[in-house]
């Protein structure tokens, strides 16, 4: 029975609450009380049609990408696919990997275009698209697992950086990775593009063939993942500290070779070791601010 | 593409195929054993996205919450996922007020990170652990060490601000692990140096060295022995009960000097303290009654040919009745293992059944430090005063501590009396544990709270994002009472 997407404010009364099926928003818009109310109505209205937007061509977009491939019908599956090509070439990647950050960027589009705000996010699952009016600025808190609410750090974007995507991707998240980076975190100029390079800078987080590490073909766990018989991880056992670097190595030369054009900075973090590659005043923040970290005594 | 064990789900048009166990994309609907439900929605996420700010779960006692505004005295809100202001000087995430008996009563909800904390962990078993002092290691990091041992019980205390932020960053990293673990009641395998690998797990048996513990001893050796000598009057002319720390021999014991047993010629090996009673039978270990003797017979000498006679019936039962074996002498005065008579089985079984179930149990310990209480009031000390003059009571994710005397807001909590998921981290490392603070609004507003934030019950029982639960029955209801009790959690039923 086809559950009716669900719109409601959240019990602070501020932030906008979207879901249908496996889409879950959380929005916040910050200007003029009109103009978040505009921005929330077309944030819903623009909304209903999403999910069965997707669906509809949802076995195109389960496949793998490639470059001269056939045209996706929907603007959110478009921008799906546009995100991921660039990948297609040296990866297996399929334009699902960017879905969450192009619905994010649709939702905050409609907003934008209806109504005049200072700022706001769409978090589609940790995956965040921005708006930041001239001036503005915003905090953004970093989880290490998406199972133990914990933040490992804080970015703060400002309006005179490019940055309007946010993306996390890892094996302990609600999709599937072919790595075993606790969490990988990409800044990026739109948030589609963000969420593409966080699952391919996941996956290459790796130490292949590593006896501690459980992998399963994805089919057994989801029938219809678009990973097929690739193998998934499970469980990560226990890592020395040689191959702790090993695995972020191996993810920070991935890493590199995507900033270009649009992907700006990236933060991989496994067992409690973080790289950031990437030039972005915000990432050189937030790596200040996980080093001041370490001699806090409170309670 | 459909696996035969598969469900498809309907719920929206994705389709997902759901193996059993699983959850579809949405992670809201699975296939339970074949039938598609749909599981709690928003716990997990939303505490994500809202840490430090708005979504709070409830324990709601006794009923699921049927939508109504319910009464202040039945809703408890924890601080579970409350969020925590830390490092600012500014109010707690919740402070909810509720009316208890025609009181105006004020909880104040915050989550505290703790880099002072750790668990206390109570590991029933006689088995030897290892050596006092000694550290405790998971994933081959210290992180604690073994602690005086109490009766019946080997401790250990773990966590501690030296190994979660005193040492490496692994040794941190895994300490906070462990203990997340360990209060979240997962199993944790811990081992010691020296000694043995343990795998504890709240609430459950213990494993030494892959045994699974069952039972705990009834006393000592020497103490089985008064406590069951007249049981045996008649039915058996000795009995060893064998113990790592005292075993008891019952012709020469106080107890059988009393009912006149007669001497029988057993020769013990170990050091005698006074008649009957033996240190050092044999080394510490896992076997019988905490030794690490296999055959009973191991720590006897030859029986003394002048006293013994051939046909002696001679009983050896460890502290826990799980390991017995039953001798006759031989003409060569040399024990032959012989069938358990029917009338002493009986006494074995009778010591088994004195024993209880052997657990592990866990106890957080943290101490609320300044910061913690500033966000109580605005002048933090009274906060310690008001608990220390029982006028504020403090509980934990809703279940009663134990505050310890003394300076400072330092509690312990046995976190089987807390709710699920209560406990998270931060990469200090710290653990982020959730501390109520409920006392009267008068009281509140006298202790320079933050009046501007209270806010009433029911304007924060509606919306989604909160988790109701049934309360702990075995926890007192935190909202009950005037005048909370101080220290004793059990004392305020």
């Amino acid at each position: 029975m086809r559950e009716p997407a669900q719109m409601r404010l959240l019990p602070d009364g501020r932030r906008l609450h979207l879901h249908d099926g496996p889409i879950d928003l959380i929005i916040e818009a910050f200007g003029a009380a009109s103009e978040v109310n505009a921005a929330y109505r077309a944030a819903a209205a623009r909304f209903v049609t999403v999910l069965d937007e997707l669906c509809g061509e949802l076995s195109f977009l389960r496949q793998p990408a490639r470059t001269g491939g056939p045209r996706a019908a929907g603007v959110i599956a478009r921008r799906m696919v546009a995100a991921v090509v660039p990948y297609c070439e040296r990866n297996f990647i399929t334009p699902m990997a960017a879905v969450a950050g192009a619905v994010a960027e649709e939702i905050l589009g409609s907003m934008t275009s209806a109504a005049s705000l200072s700022r706001a996010y769409v978090n589609n699952g940790g995956d965040i698209a921005l708006h930041l009016a001239p001036g503005e600025r915003f905090l953004v808190g970093m989880v290490e697992r998406p199972d133990r609410a914990s933040l490992f750090g804080k970015v703060e974007l400002h309006s005179t950086e490019p940055v309007r995507g946010i993306a996390t991707s890892g094996w302990r998240g609600r999709s599937f990775s072919l790595g075993i980076a606790d969490a990988v975190t990409v800044l990026a100029d739109r948030a589609a593009m963000a969420d593409a390079a966080a699952t391919i800078i996941a996956n290459a987080v790796d130490l292949p063939g590593h006896p501690n590490i459980a992998r399963v073909p994805a089919r057994d766990l989801a029938p219809d993942s678009d990973l097929g018989d690739r193998l998934v991880t499970q469980e990560v056992g226990e890592l020395s500290s040689q191959e702790i670097a090993a695995g972020l190595d191996a993810g920070v030369v991935v890493a590199d070779s995507l900033l270009a054009e649009g992907i700006r900075s990236a933060a991989l973090r496994l067992r409690g070791e973080t790289r950031v590659v990437g030039a972005s005043a915000a990432l050189d923040r937030f790596v200040a601010s996980e080093k001041s970290s370490r001699s806090l005594i409170h309670a | 593409m459909a696996d035969d064990d598969a469900i498809r789900c309907d719920a929206c048009p994705v389709l997902c195929y759901i193996k059993p166990g699983r959850t579809g994309a949405c992670d809201r609907y699975a296939n339970d054993n074949g039938q598609l439900i749909r599981i709690d929605p928003h716990v997990v996420l939303d505490r994500a996205v809202s840490r430090g700010d708005s979504v709070v779960p409830f324990l709601d006692r006794n009923r699921e919450w049927d939508g109504n505004i319910v009464s202040g005295s039945d809703t408890f809100v924890t601080a579970i996922g409350a969020g925590t202001t830390y490092p600012d000087y500014k109010p707690a995430p919740f402070i909810i007020s509720s009316e208890v008996q025609g009181v105006d009563m004020v909880t104040v909800v915050t989550e505290g990170i703790f880099s002072y904390c750790g668990v206390k962990l109570k590991i029933d078993t006689d088995r030897y652990l290892g050596p006092e002092t000694n550290l405790v290691r998971a994933q081959g990091e210290p992180v604690g060490h073994v602690t005086t041992s109490e009766y019946g019980s080997q401790m250990l205390s773990l966590g501690g601000v030296r190994h979660l932020t005193g040492g490496s960053r692994r040794e941190g990293t895994v300490t906070c692990e462990t203990l997340l673990n360990l209060c979240d009641r997962k199993p944790v395998e811990l081992t010691i140096d020296e000694g043995a690998t343990v795998v504890v797990e709240a609430g459950k048996p213990p494993v030494v060295d892959g045994m699974r513990e069952e039972r705990m001893r009834v006393g000592c050796g020497s103490a089985t022995i008064g406590m069951f000598a007249k049981q045996w009057q008649g039915k058996v002319d000795e009995v060893v009960v064998v113990d790592d720390h005292i075993t008891g021999v019952l012709s020469e014991h106080q107890a059988g000097k009393l009912l006149g047993i007669p001497e029988t010629g057993i020769e013990m090996k170990g050091r005698r303290s006074t008649p009957g009673r033996y240190f050092r039978v044999a080394e510490p270990g896992t076997a019988w009654g905490g030794t690490n003797i296999d055959d009973p017979l191991s720590i006897l000498r030859e029986f003394d040919p002048k006293i013994a006679w051939p046909k002696l019936r001679l009983l050896m039962v460890s502290t826990t009745g799980e390991q017995h074996a039953y001798f006759e002498l031989d003409e060569g005065l040399r024990p032959v293992e012989k069938e358990l008579p029917a009338s002493l089985a009986e006494s074995v079984a009778r010591i088994k059944e004195n024993c209880e179930p052997a657990l592990s149990t866990v106890l957080f310990m943290a101490g609320a430090g300044g910061s913690l209480r500033a966000g109580v009031t605005e002048n933090p000390v009274r906060l310690t005063h008001s608990v220390r003059d029982a006028l504020t009571r403090v509980t934990c994710g809703g279940a009663p501590v134990y505050v310890w005397p003394g300076g400072g807001i330092t509690f312990m909590v046995d976190v089987s009396r807390m709710p699920e998921r209560a406990f998270g981290y931060v990469p200090t490392p710290a653990l982020v544990a959730p501390i109520e603070f409920t006392l009267k609004l008068e009281d509140y507003a006298a202790l320079g709270g933050y009046m501007d934030h209270v806010r009433p019950l029911d304007s924060i029982l509606h919306g989604e994002g909160r988790r109701h639960l049934s309360a702990n029955p075995e926890n007192p209801w935190p909202l009950s009472g005037a005048k909370p009790a101080r220290s004793d959690p059990r004392s305020d039923q």
